[in-house]
């Protein structure tokens, strides 16, 4: 029994250092951009061997990612693409879920299968010809042509349509006894019980249009609408007039900022919301 | 506020493999609730009796056949002009509002003249509140209360407009057994203070014949027979009827009819004047069976089982078409347990006769005792 | 048609016009591109139909560098980053104080931008005139020498891409083994314990078993995302990919269509298609696998 407790403490251990060693691969880049961008451009750039540490913090950086780049624009850029397209987004998908869910129409079935096996056309093979019809809309570098091929997404339908279908039809036939309109039903009753799930899809979509790269940087090549991967990407390219990393790296913890707090503020409902279906991986 | 069904029909498409064609849910149905009564819709579970009432709340619109309130044809009016309440299987409490909210959701949708101030529903909540005894639990939510409470609820749900007509859907079958008994009172209780006129749908035939007025049963959508719940017991029309009602059922003996007298196996058991001669179901209930060291049914008992007020005597007999014959005796000591068998003479008022093919009853002279 | 039906068309209208304009119709016309030779992208005009893109594109030698890389990647990423994360979960289930610390922060990745946490991992493997970078002190430490992971050999920049392929897709693959882990019945271990199996033999005969589809789900959706690579090559090497030797398929189809060599959809359509067709057959082969093994 002695010898047991000891063993299994030892795995005990050795697990805990497994843990660590795999957190600390995580948090460090964390750590770096931040470290990296409280040290000034001097101290950075005569640092031949990095240093894990400062003694001078300084804010210089954050001032200069701010004027010497539009990163304030871009921030902005893309706090407005976010919001519209995924307000947008939960107003489409929700009628279309509470339509399959909810209504009875002939060729239901036939038509969610349709929309299900939408699921399995990749954006890439679809993304030529959105390109090709954006410009020819004459909507490059506007907010309709970022929004508009971005709304629709066949899995947060599906998602709404489960949840929906929860449930129970009883409340359904109970509102209508009562003389319930459809929408009053949907805005009174069902979005309030499946509130969770819509607050999971909404910060789902919101976490996709954040980092959203490809569809913004085939469409805009106007300074003035660039989203904030786009932007870092021009940062990066163009840089500050001269190769400044500190600055760089406080762009970074800029951008990056706004989707770790929202992360821990939602994280129970991300992290499920993940698990059913991701975007990345 | 009588309702009148005549020859209703629902025809649903047919669904799963052979999908072609169309089921008839309810067939040609006609009966009447008569105003201010409490109607028992009675039948076993896919009878049509769920559709009949989603019909006469104007969830399902008949395929044929009209309904009428009154006199007026709501055949073709929404639920909502109907003036139906409605008490659902699983209640259907909306689990997002609190209790006041809930009996107050239909009267917001009141448009136009009938249309309420807040100070006017919540007057009229707190009435339909307190008449279903749940005025303190307005600021609750449904998942709070226990299942009677939600029941209580709902039925204040259905009771807050006013309706002319309420309706039911096995509103006891999600209770348990202790619930189940008060709440049935309770809901006979409330339908006599209000008066208001009420057809509720169970499987469950003691349920149905406890609280109700009238019973209607119902198979394969088609009406089996109406009346009152004693009436229908003592005088059922066919070997269903007889069959479903009843606890614990009616025994079902395969018998014949030879000059004047009922003939199981090549026991004569009872002289039935009147009946044609030839094969017969012959229904016996529970309480028909009176032992008697002569009797002329001689059945091989298998055990007595003493039920505190009754005895219930399980035996086997060779003409029975299930495996045991059941026979309840409200005194004990008439049987020896230890005996290898039992003599019984029957009551004639006990015995129904059913033709063997359509099933249908075969009346029978009963002597007067 | 009546009012019902009308009413849910109506509700399925946005959803449907959109999808139909962006994901449909695109689908059609990828295909119409595709066989379009000599489109002018100007003029809107083509001279011919044929699969002669087809043939372009697989004779570039830029395509077929970039599925050269698009195959290492997947080849390594995948079974390295399933792996891990197996292990990972694995660990994560056995402890209790301090899991879900350990569980939040390593679905950090997952919320965190491509792009810009790429920058960094470009800091961290760069080596310029001023310094080695921080992975080169660390190799110093071992006794080797400085590498330029960013502008230096190929394998190197091929190391750096697999190593940030692998910390972008692993938080996924965690969280997912960890809550199908969690889902296993502990009465199954319970009744092994008593039996006296060995921790090893309940791991290879209960719980990877029990895990198994999950894992089969892993493999497939990591392998589709594996070969859609592209922004994670970006955000290290930058938007010239061709230049870097580093670009991926999806990659080439967007330089195909945009950017400096862009202009060409219809080639950029036939390699998107090509890229489809190879994605398709592993996803079916691996569906065969997994179902042969059952």
């Amino acid at each position: 029994m002695q010898s047991n407790n000891g063993k299994s403490g030892l795995r005990t251990a050795w697990t805990y250092l497994g843990l660590s060693v795999w957190a600390v691969i995580v948090l460090f880049p964390f750590y770096w951009m931040v470290l990296t961008s409280l040290k000034s451009y001097g101290a950075y750039n005569s640092e031949h061997t990095p240093v894990f540490f400062t003694l001078e913090p300084t804010l210089e950086n954050y001032r200069q990612a701010f004027t010497a780049v539009p990163l304030g624009g871009y921030l902005l850029n893309t706090l407005i693409f976010s919001l519209i397209t995924t307000a947008a987004m939960v107003v489409v998908s929700t009628l279309a879920a509470y339509a399959f869910a909810r209504l009875k129409f002939p060729g239901k079935n036939l038509v969610f299968g349709l929309f299900l096996s939408l699921m399995m056309i990749p954006s890439e093979l679809v993304v030529i010809t959105n390109f090709v019809t954006i410009t020819n809309l004459d909507l490059r570098n506007s907010f309709p042509g970022l929004i508009l091929p971005s709304i629709t997404s066949v899995f947060y339908i599906y998602l709404l349509k489960e949840s929906f279908e929860q449930v129970p039809d009883e409340l359904y036939r109970a509102a209508k006894v009562d003389g319930t309109s459809d929408l009053k039903y949907l805005w009174k009753v069902m979005i309030p019980i499946c509130r969770p799930t819509i607050v999971t899809v909404t910060i789902l979509k919101l976490i996709e249009c954040w980092n959203s790269y490809v569809w913004p940087r085939l469409i805009t090549d106007d300074q003035a609408y660039f989203l904030v991967s786009n932007g870092i990407q021009q940062i990066r390219e163009e840089g500050f007039g001269r190769e400044n990393i500190p600055a760089m790296m406080a762009a970074v913890v800029v951008i990056s900022v706004p989707l770790v707090a929202l992360f821990l503020a939602f994280r129970n409902k991300i992290m499920e919301g993940a698990s059913r279906g991701g975007l990345k991986g | 506020m009588n309702i009148q069904l005549q020859g209703l029909t629902k025809r649903f498409p047919a669904r799963g493999k052979k999908a072609k064609g169309e089921v008839t849910a309810v067939q040609n149905l006609t009966f009447e609730v008569p105003d201010g009564l409490l109607v028992g819709l009675l039948g076993p579970s896919g009878c049509g009796k769920s559709t009949t009432l989603n019909m006469i709340c104007g969830l399902e619109t008949p395929s044929e056949g009209k309904i009428f309130f009154g006199g007026e044809d709501v055949t073709a009016l929404p639920p909502e002009r109907r003036g139906v309440g409605m008490v659902f299987q699983n209640y259907a409490l909306y689990p997002h509002l609190t209790v006041l909210q809930n009996i107050t959701f239909p009267l917001e949708n009141l448009k136009g003249a009938q249309k309420l101030t807040k100070a006017a529903m919540r007057a009229k909540a707190e009435e339909a509140a307190a008449l279903v005894q749940i005025g303190d639990l307005l600021d609750r939510r449904p998942q709070e209360l226990s299942g009677g409470q939600q029941q209580r609820v709902a039925i204040a749900r259905a009771l807050v407009k006013m309706p002319r007509v309420l309706l039911l859907d096995e509103p006891l079958s999600n209770l348990d057994a202790r619930l189940r008994l008060q709440t049935r009172e309770e809901i006979c209780k409330i339908q006599k203070k209000t008066g208001i006129t009420t057809l509720f749908v169970t499987h469950d035939q003691e349920e149905a014949m406890s609280i109700s007025d009238r019973i209607v049963v119902m198979k394969d959508g088609l009406l089996m027979q109406e009346g009152a719940p004693q009436a229908v017991y003592d005088d059922p029309a066919n070997l269903f009827v007889a069959k479903f009602l009843g606890t614990p059922p009616i025994n079902v003996f395969g018998g014949e009819v030879r000059g004047g007298m009922l003939y199981l196996g090549d026991q004569a058991v009872l002289a039935v004047p009147g009946a044609p001669e030839g094969p017969v179901w012959a229904g016996v209930r529970p309480e028909g069976f009176e032992p008697q060291p002569d009797g002329p049914l001689i059945c091989a008992l298998s055990r007595v089982e003493v039920l505190g007020r009754d005895v219930s005597i399980v035996c086997t007999h060779p003409a029975c078409t299930a495996d045991t014959v059941r026979a309840i005796l409200s005194t004990r000591g008439q049987v020896d347990a230890g005996a290898a068998r039992v003599r019984f003479a029957l009551r004639p008022d006990k015995v129904f006769l059913f033709d063997r093919d359509e099933e249908r009853r075969i009346p029978f002279d009963v002597p007067r005792r | 048609m009546d009012r019902n039906s009308r009413k849910a068309w109506l509700y399925l209208l946005p959803a449907a016009v959109l999808l139909g304009a962006f994901l449909v119709y695109p689908l059609i016309d990828v295909l119409i591109y595709s066989v379009e030779e000599g489109f002018n992208f100007a003029s809107q005009t083509y001279f011919g139909v044929g699969l002669y893109n087809y043939s372009y594109v697989l004779h570039d030698p830029y395509f077929l560098q970039a599925v050269e890389n698009t195959f290492v990647l997947v080849i390594i990423t995948v079974p390295m980053s399933t792996g891990l994360s197996l292990l990972i979960a694995s660990a994560l289930s056995s402890i209790k104080p301090l899991r879900n610390l350990y569980q939040t922060i390593y679905f950090l990745p997952y919320v965190t931008n491509t792009l810009a946490v790429g920058l960094v991992f470009m800091v961290l493997f760069q080596k310029t005139e001023y310094t080695d970078g921080l992975v080169n002190l660390m190799l110093r430490w071992f006794g080797a020498g400085p590498i330029d992971f960013i502008n230096g050999p190929h394998w190197a920049k091929m190391f750096v891409l697999c190593f940030y392929t692998v910390w972008v897709v692993m938080p996924f693959k965690i969280l997912v083994l960890t809550s199908a882990l969690a889902s296993v019945n502990p009465d199954y271990y319970k009744a092994a314990r008593v039996d006296g199996t060995p921790r090893r033999r309940i791991f290879w005969r209960i719980t990877l078993p029990m895990i198994a589809p999950m894992l089969v789900y892993l493999i497939i959706t990591g392998f589709i995302g594996a070969f859609k690579a592209y922004s994670d090559a970006v955000a290290l090497f930058g938007t010239d990919l061709n230049a870097a030797g580093m670009n991926t398929i999806v990659g080439y189809v967007y330089d195909m269509l945009y950017g400096d060599s862009g202009g060409y959809p219809s080639y950029a359509s036939a390699a998107a298609i090509i890229l489809f067709v190879i994605v398709l057959t592993i996803t079916c082969i691996n569906l065969l696998v997994s179902r042969s093994r059952k």
